[in-house]
Order: structure tokens, then C-alpha cells, then sequence
């Protein structure tokens, strides 16, 4: 063995899924205190791994050694006695407790009597230790998606894992809350913990790791390469097996007339908090405006309230001249809401694909046709035509490559990538005017980000005004012509020529007026 | 306990075979016939043998009940006059259940179906010399018309104000028993018994046995014309669901209201308008039942029939087509039961039959296998 100790180490793990090798021979040794990232595209059996690493799925071969003795870890509970705990890419909290409450779970103490107020006052503390600020009375489903993940780092820290396996930490973190995270990672290994990074994100992995290790399809396609050492070309090719472009192809062209106006909008989020505070922006006719933020800042609401999702206090909406949603007229029903404005052409591309996008026990035909089932030729006065859905949803199968045996498969059974190109085929098909996009490529390996940017850039050419809500600033550069920038409810400012420093500021809150002085003076 | 290493190491040692589990990724159609068919079989070789425990002949057992049930066509027909406000009343549950709305009021709506039915006979709207023709679709419009005022009302409370459908539904059950009550016992009570005059001749629906004066084979055969209409019902729910425009919004709102809110779906107006439609087939039961078979109205014309309702829903996996051969077995069940015993073993059998039909949905979903430890591919 050589000097540094191996905190976990596996050998050789096999797991077979029926029609799937998700992992073969895989090797993989954790050192202590060091950051080592696991990177892969989707499905190349990052996931598995750490499943089986934390006892969710048992290796049909191979062995798993912790502090170099071969254990059996038959459980989550079992691999976090051995010190193995791990934060979810999808959160396992319990949405309607609090966030001390779903820390606790499953936690021998405290036991009958709960006595939560002395647990919040702790959970304060720890989240205040390392940089994780969230309030430990609020309930999960009030948190923004960067405050759930906070909790579930806390839950593990709280129960004292000393190794933490991060299962795509920063996918749903904004740039700023990414080296907040960063930050954390850095302390806790200073502490002598060790952390495993799973990520896709080249970036990201050269930015925090000591080491790599890269998966193909299940298998290793390169082991332990020490960061300093390689080049984020070199990653990409382990990672797809080819070179990959890190280019876009964008027309210039001059855009049209303005197919989105939003005036003066006023929305309150889900705790019941004003969380629109007055927004006006407009979006042409083939242009893409990006809207940039940190999570949490409003986006969301923005986007449920321009798809008459979510009601609006004041303010307008108007889409081609035509006011939708006028905040002054109140008691009006939402869901005609939502019809009026599907009706007026435009699609929305949703935050929560399982959740919100898809039915998940539905067929992938049923999917397809949630938008257009109204209209003919689907709809056949009150029938379904079932013989033109099927064709319709062939046919987008085909064109965007949703890679499933049937289109009658239920669409849970659709990996996050496919599950995203459903619902572009569906939102693209019904040749949008105006397309709300949140978070289009948000989870996806770097075949699929391409494909769905080209999409989008697509579509602009085609004419559509599009709406691109985005954490992740490099996407929003290079795809937007336009950025707007978004704090707490509010427009910052809108930039052309954006860089990410500028955008960095705004997006924490310093108004872009005020920007133009500080550099003037500073000039 | 479990996260001791040295346990482990003994398992280790010890099992040279394990039973592997896995999802089934395709269920071949054929499939679920055959699970359902071992099912039933693994429950009454169970039965067979608690039959044998307390000393009875397990075979001249069951050989009694199919006789019983399914013997001759004389019992069959009566079997199928049993299936057939099961029929209806499961139908209310798919219905109800496939947009997840727990209406568990079919017993009540049923009620109420029969009354709205004898309103049209008793109060009398209808004189008792009109013709079937108008008067047996009147009592059906009427009945069906109750049942889904029984449906509406925690149907709107559920959509406007966020009540509770469970907990409604099952209160508004004790609500339209008591109100029958009151005109059974009362209102329309004949002569201070417990039950409303005898329907005119008029209000009955046509059974075999009253065209045995032209076909002699069809004496004594009581199935109605309400079995017919039971399966005409679960052909259009059929259709509803599948076909419909209206079936695939309360499909998509069942699987995920969201979505279903994100594709413009009116939810307050499909949760009224499906607990109606629950309540209205509910309620046509009712109606089949009093002009079909005690053609009057009194107490106790159903014997639980809205939760045997729930129970069937939910082996036919809410398949209004697959409602029609359930609901025959289980009124077999009920009338070959019956013939035996009033209530223990046929029932004790029921029970076995339940839970192996509910498990073995496990296998239907999933796979197992023998794999031996080590060779695992």
C-alpha cells in the first residue's frame, strides 16, 4: 500500500440491470482527505457505483473495503455506521416537515420526546460551522432547490460521515452558491474528511478535484488522473470517447417584433412572500434572452407566472400585443389561464421535468400530446384520435431521437436525458411563438446539452421569440443575445455583451446603473 | 443488529443461493391472466386446506360452491343478477379512483339511485299505466340523476374548498341511508312495514322468466335487463377513459395534477364533473336493483355493494372491461356463500382470494429469480 491510506476502496464491482451492464470491473479507491471526482456522461454508471458504495444496491461482483477491511454494506444505515454518507442528486426530504425534523429522521435521538427547539438551535450552529444557512424551521417544500441541498449536507454532517459522496452537487446551484459549496467541500476536507464528486461538469471537476476518475458505459475509462496533470480536452475524450467541440454555431440576424412584453409584474411565492417585485422585460421575435439569477431570486415565479401557472397581484402579460394576464382584473380562473396561453403559442420547457413536465405512469404517446390533444388532428370532437397520436408520437420519436422500445412505455421508465427530449419534442412540435425555457439543460451529460442548445438556437432561427432561464452563465453567454439579470423579484439590468464578472455582480444585487458609476468613478 | 461485520461474514459463508428480485421492464398481456389464475388457485388450495382443519371435505366444499354459483344456468343467472349492481357500483370506484379522487360513497349514491328512481313511481310523477318505454328510462334518468347529486356535493366541496372527499363521501353514505329510512318508514311506508308499496308492473325491468310463456327454457331465469345495461355502462366507461378527450384529462390529472394544471387542465371543474359521473353510475345501480329485482323500495337493498365496489376497482386495476368478469366471481362468491354457510368459511375463502389476488401483483411487476451466490451475471 502506498503512503496515503485508502479511506474506501473498491475492487472489481460488477452490477447488472435487467438489459443493462451499469457497471463492469470497476475499479475505484478513495484516499483520505482528498476531493476525487467521478465523472460520466448519463448512465455511464456513476450513479450505480455510489449506490452500491452506499448500500442501496448490493455488487453482483467485486468487493467494497472501508479503512482496508472488506465490509458488506447491506443498507444506507450500514454504510453510514462505517462513516459513508451521501447527498442525492434528487433529494430524499420529506416535504411537508420541517428542515430539523427530516434531519432527524430515522435517528435514534431523540427519542419520544422530540424537543425540536434544542435540535433547530444545533442544526443552526452547524450550518452556520460550514457555511450552510438555512432555517431550520422552515418546511422543505418553502426551500428553494439550493436551500434542499443545503439540508442534505447538513444531514449527513450531522450524522458525522467522514466520507461524503456528492451525487451532482451542482446542478442545481448557481455560480455563487457553487463556490460557497466549494468552499464547504475545502473546509471539510481540511477536517479530514474525504469526498467523492459526482459530476459531468468538466469545469467543475478541474476546479475542485485532487483526482479523476472517468466512466464510459460502465466501464473505467481512466483511474485516479491527478488534476494538475490533465487538460479539460483530455477529460472530455475519456468522458464521450471523441473529441468534443466546445463551439457553437450562432446566425447572426436582426430580431423581430416583440412577441413578449411583461409589464410591472407582481407575484408572491409558495411561503407567500412577494417574490415578482415589479418586473418588466420583453422578448422579439427570433431573438434568445437570458434570464440570469441565482436560484431563488424569482425565476421561477417568473416563469409560472407568464404560463398563468401562478396568479399575479399586479402587472401585466402580454403576448403579441395581446394582454393574457392583467393583475388589475382579479378573481380570475387559472387554469383558462394556462389554456389561453398554450392557445397563444406558447410553450413552456418546465424546472421539474418528472414532476411538473410528464405524467410519469402515462405513455409516452399520452405524453406527447398533452399540448395538442385539443386540437385537431388529435382530437376528434370529444374522442381521441388514437391512431394519429400514435403516428404523431412516432414521428417525434424519430426526429428527436427518444430513445424508448415503445411509444407506449410508461414514461417514468425514461432517463432524465430522453425524459428532456420528450418534452422538447412535445413543446418545439406545436411550433412555438414564444418559448419559456427553464433550466433546459439542467442534469444532462454533454451529448445531450449540445443537442438541446442546438434546438434552441434552432428555434431562434425559425423566429421564435425564446425566454432562456438559466444557473448556468457560460450557457446563458453563449446561446442569449440578450441577458437579463434577476435579485429578489427584480431586474438588475439587461447586458448585450455579457461577461460572467458583470453578470456575477448584478446577480448579487448591485444595479447595473450603479455599476457604470463605480466603474466611471473608478476610471 | 445487521451492521455487525462478523454477521456478514458468517452469511457469507453460509448461503450458496440467493432469490434475486428484479422489475419487470414489459408485462406481456398474457400475463396478467395467468398471475391472476395462480393466484386464485394458490388461494384455494389455502382455503382447501383450512376447510380440511375443521374437519370439512375441501373438494365436496368448493365442488358445492361452483355448483352453487356457476352450476346450472338457473344459478348462473342468479349469479349474474348479483354481478350486476357490483358491476355498476365498481365502475363509480374506477371512475373516482383513476383521478385519485377516494370517492368510497358508492353505497350512498347507490341509495340515493334508488330513491331518485321511486320518486318517479311512488311520488308518482308517472302515473302507473305509463308505458315501460318512458317509464324505465325515466326511473334510470332520475336514479342516475340522485346519485350524482350524492357525487356533486362533496365533489364541489372537494374542488372549492379543499374538503376532504373520504371523510365526506363516507359521512354522506350514513346521510342517504337514514333519508331512505325516513320514506321507507314513513312517507311511503305500506301498511307500517318497513318497505314501499310494490312497484306497478310497469316499472320492472324485463326478466327471462317473463318470456317463459314463449321460450320455456327461460323459467325461472331472473336475470334482467339491468345485466345488459351494466355492461352497455362499462363499454362507455371503456370509451370514457380511453378514447375520450375528457378520459385522458382525468387520466393525465390522476397521474400528475401538475401536469396535468401545466397543460391547461380545468382540475376544479373535472373534480365535479367525475364525482358526478361516479355518483350517477352509483346511482343507476340503485336504480337497476330496486326495478330489476325487489321492485320496491326498502331498507337493506344493498348488502355493502359500494365497498365490495372498491374492493373489485381495484383488482380489475381500475380496467372498466375487466370489471364485468370480477364482478361475476365475486357475485358468484356472494351467492355460493350463501348457499353453504350465511357467513365464515365462504367468507374466510373471499378473504384468502383477496389477499392472493393483491400479492400477486408483485409478481406481475417483478421478476424472481435462483441465482447462485458468486455466479451472479
Amino acid at each position: 500500500m502506498d503512503d496515503h491510506l485508502n479511506v474506501v476502496e473498491l475492487r472489481g464491482i460488477s452490477k447488472q440491470f435487467p438489459g443493462v451492464l451499469a457497471n463492469d470491473q470497476v475499479d475505484f479507491t478513495l484516499r483520505s482527505g482528498e476531493i476525487h471526482a467521478l465523472l460520466g456522461e448519463n448512465g455511464a454508471g456513476k450513479s450505480t457505483l455510489v449506490n452500491i458504495l452506499t448500500g442501496l444496491y448490493r455488487p453482483d461482483e467485486g468487493t467494497i473495503r472501508v479503512d482496508g477491511e472488506v465490509v458488506d454494506l447491506r443498507s444506507p444505515r450500514d454504510a453510514i455506521n462505517y462513516g459513508i454518507g451521501m447527498v442525492h442528486q434528487h433529494f430524499m426530504l420529506v416535504p411537508t416537515q420541517t428542515v430539523t425534523e427530516n434531519i432527524l429522521l430515522g435517528l435514534d435521538e431523540p427519542r419520544f420526546n422530540m424537543n425540536l427547539s434544542h435540535y433547530d438551535q444545533i442544526i443552526t450552529e452547524l450550518g452556520e460551522q460550514y457555511g450552510l444557512q438555512v432555517d431550520p424551521r422552515a418546511r422543505i417544500w418553502q426551500l428553494s432547490v439550493g436551500e434542499q441541498q443545503r439540508v442534505e449536507i447538513l444531514k449527513m454532517l450531522y450524522r458525522g460521515a467522514k466520507v461524503l459522496i456528492m451525487d451532482e452537487p451542482t446542478a442545481v446551484l448557481a455560480p455563487q452558491e457553487i463556490q460557497e459549496l466549494f468552499t464547504t467541500l475545502r473546509s471539510m476536507i481540511a477536517e479530514g474528511k474525504s469526498i467523492i464528486f459526482i459530476s459531468h461538469k468538466l469545469d467543475e471537476v478541474m476546479a475542485i478535484a485532487d483526482r479523476i476518475t472517468v466512466l464510459r458505459k460502465g466501464k473505467l475509462s481512466a483511474e485516479g488522473l491527478l488534476t494538475k496533470e490533465i487538460t479539460k480536452q483530455d477529460l472530455a475524450r475519456e468522458m464521450v470517447g471523441r473529441d468534443v467541440l466546445f463551439q457553437l454555431n450562432k446566425v447572426e440576424h436582426t430580431p423581430g417584433d416583440t412577441v413578449l412584453a411583461v409589464e410591472g409584474l407582481k407575484a408572491l411565492n409558495n411561503k407567500g412572500i412577494q417574490a415578482l417585485r415589479g418586473l418588466s422585460l420583453h422578448v422579439a421575435a427570433g431573438e434568445i434572452v437570458g434570464l440570469a439569477g441565482v436560484a431563488g431570486n424569482g425565476q421561477a415565479e417568473l416563469a409560472e407566472a407568464i404560463t398563468g401557472l401562478r396568479p399575479i397581484t399586479e402587472g401585466k402579460v402580454i403576448v403579441h400585443g395581446q394582454v393574457l394576464i392583467d393583475g388589475s382584473i382579479s378573481g380570475q380562473r387559472r387554469s383558462s389561464h394556462v389554456r389561453q396561453i398554450i392557445d397563444a403559442g406558447v410553450s413552456h420547457i418546465p424546472e421539474d421535468r418528472t414532476h411538473v413536465g410528464t405524467a410519469p405512469n402515462l405513455s409516452i404517446t399520452d405524453n406527447l400530446i398533452m399540448k395538442g390533444y385539443r386540437k385537431p388532428p388529435i382530437s376528434k370532437g370529444w374522442s381521441i384520435d388514437s391512431l394519429s397520436a400514435t403516428t404523431q408520437a412516432e414521428t417525434l420519436r424519430e426526429a428527436y431521437d427518444i430513445m424508448v422500445p415503445t411509444v407506449e412505455t410508461p414514461a417514468r421508465l425514461l432517463s432524465g436525458g430522453n425524459l428532456q427530449r420528450l418534452i422538447l419534442a412535445r413543446e418545439i412540435s406545436c411550433e412555438p411563438k414564444l418559448m419559456i425555457a427553464m433550466q433546459p439543460t439542467r442534469g444532462l451529460d454533454v451529448g445531450a446539452i449540445e443537442s438541446v442548445q442546438r434546438l434552441l438556437l434552432q428555434q431562434r432561427e425559425n423566429g421564435a421569440a425564446i425566454l432562456l432561464i438559466s444557473e448556468e452563465l457560460e450557457e446563458l453567454i453563449s446561446l442569449s443575445d440578450r441577458v437579463y439579470v434577476i435579485y429578489e423579484g427584480e431586474i438588475m439590468g439587461e447586458v448585450r455583451e455579457a461577461d460572467p464578472e458583470t453578470l456575477g455582480l448584478m446577480m448579487t444585487g448591485t444595479r447595473q446603473e450603479d455599476l457604470v458609476e463605480a466603474r466611471k468613478v473608478s476610471q | 443488529m445487521t451492521t455487525k461485520p462478523s454477521l456478514f461474514a458468517q452469511y457469507r459463508g453460509g448461503a450458496r443461493f440467493r432469490l434475486r428480485m428484479e422489475p419487470r421492464m414489459k408485462q406481456p398481456g398474457w400475463l396478467g391472466l395467468i398471475v391472476s389464475l395462480g393466484a386464485v388457485t394458490f388461494a384455494l388450495v389455502l382455503g382447501g386446506i383450512v376447510l380440511m382443519l375443521v374437519g370439512g371435505d375441501p373438494f365436496r366444499a368448493y365442488a358445492f360452491m361452483a355448483k352453487a354459483a356457476f352450476g346450472d344456468i338457473g344459478v348462473f343467472s342468479d349469479t349474474l343478477v348479483k354481478a350486476t349492481p357490483l358491476i355498476l357500483v365498481s365502475l363509480a370506484a374506477v371512475v373516482a379512483f383513476r383521478m385519485r379522487l377516494w370517492n368510497i360513497g358508492a353505497e350512498g349514491q347507490f341509495y340515493l339511485g334508488a330513491f331518485g328512481a321511486s320518486l318517479v313511481v311512488l311520488t308518482p310523477i308517472l302515473p302507473p299505466e305509463t308505458s315501460p318505454w318512458l317509464m324505465i328510462p325515466a326511473m334510470m334518468i332520475m336514479g342516475m340523476l340522485a346519485g350524482a347529486l350524492w357525487g356533486f356535493i362533496p365533489g364541489y366541496l372537494k374542488a372549492k374548498y379543499n374538503v376532504n372527499e373520504i371523510i365526506s363521501t363516507l359521512m354522506m353514505n350514513y346521510i342517504a341511508v337514514a333519508w331512505n329510512n325516513y320514506f321507507i318508514f314513513d312517507v311511503w311506508s305500506e301498511g307500517g312495514f318497513q318497505m314501499s308499496r310494490q312497484f306497478p308492473k310497469t316499472a320492472w325491468l324485463p326478466r327471462l322468466t317473463d318470456y317463459s310463456a314463449q321460450v320455456p327454457m327461460f323459467r325461472g331465469l331472473t336475470i334482467h335487463l339491468g345485466f345488459v345495461i351494466a355492461l352497455i355502462a362499462a363499454g362507455v366507461v371503456w370509451w370514457i377513459m380511453y378514447r375520450s378527450r375528457w378520459g385522458y384529462e382525468i387520466r393525465l390529472i390522476g397521474d400528475n395534477p401538475r401536469a396535468a394544471r401545466y397543460a391547461g387542465i380545468n382540475i376544479v371543474r373535472n373534480t365535479i364533473l367525475v364525482m358526478m359521473l361516479s355518483g350517477a353510475l352509483a346511482g343507476l345501480g340503485g336504480m337497476l336493483e330496486i326495478s330489476g329485482v325487489v321492485h320496491r323500495l326498502q331498507g337493506a337493498i344493498s348488502s355493502g355493494y359500494g365497498f365490495t365496489g372498491i374492493i373489485i376497482a381495484w383488482l380489475a386495476k381500475l380496467n372498466p372491461i375487466l370489471v364485468v368478469p370480477i364482478s361475476i366471481l365475486f357475485g358468484g362468491l356472494l351467492l355460493a356463500g350463501r348457499e353453504i354457510q350465511p357467513s365464515g368459511i365462504p367468507m374466510l375463502i373471499q378473504g384468502i382470494i383477496l389477499v392472493c389476488l393483491i400479492g400477486s401483483d408483485f409478481l406481475l411487476r417483478n421478476r424472481i429469480r435462483l441465482v447462485q451466490i458468486g455466479q451472479e451475471a
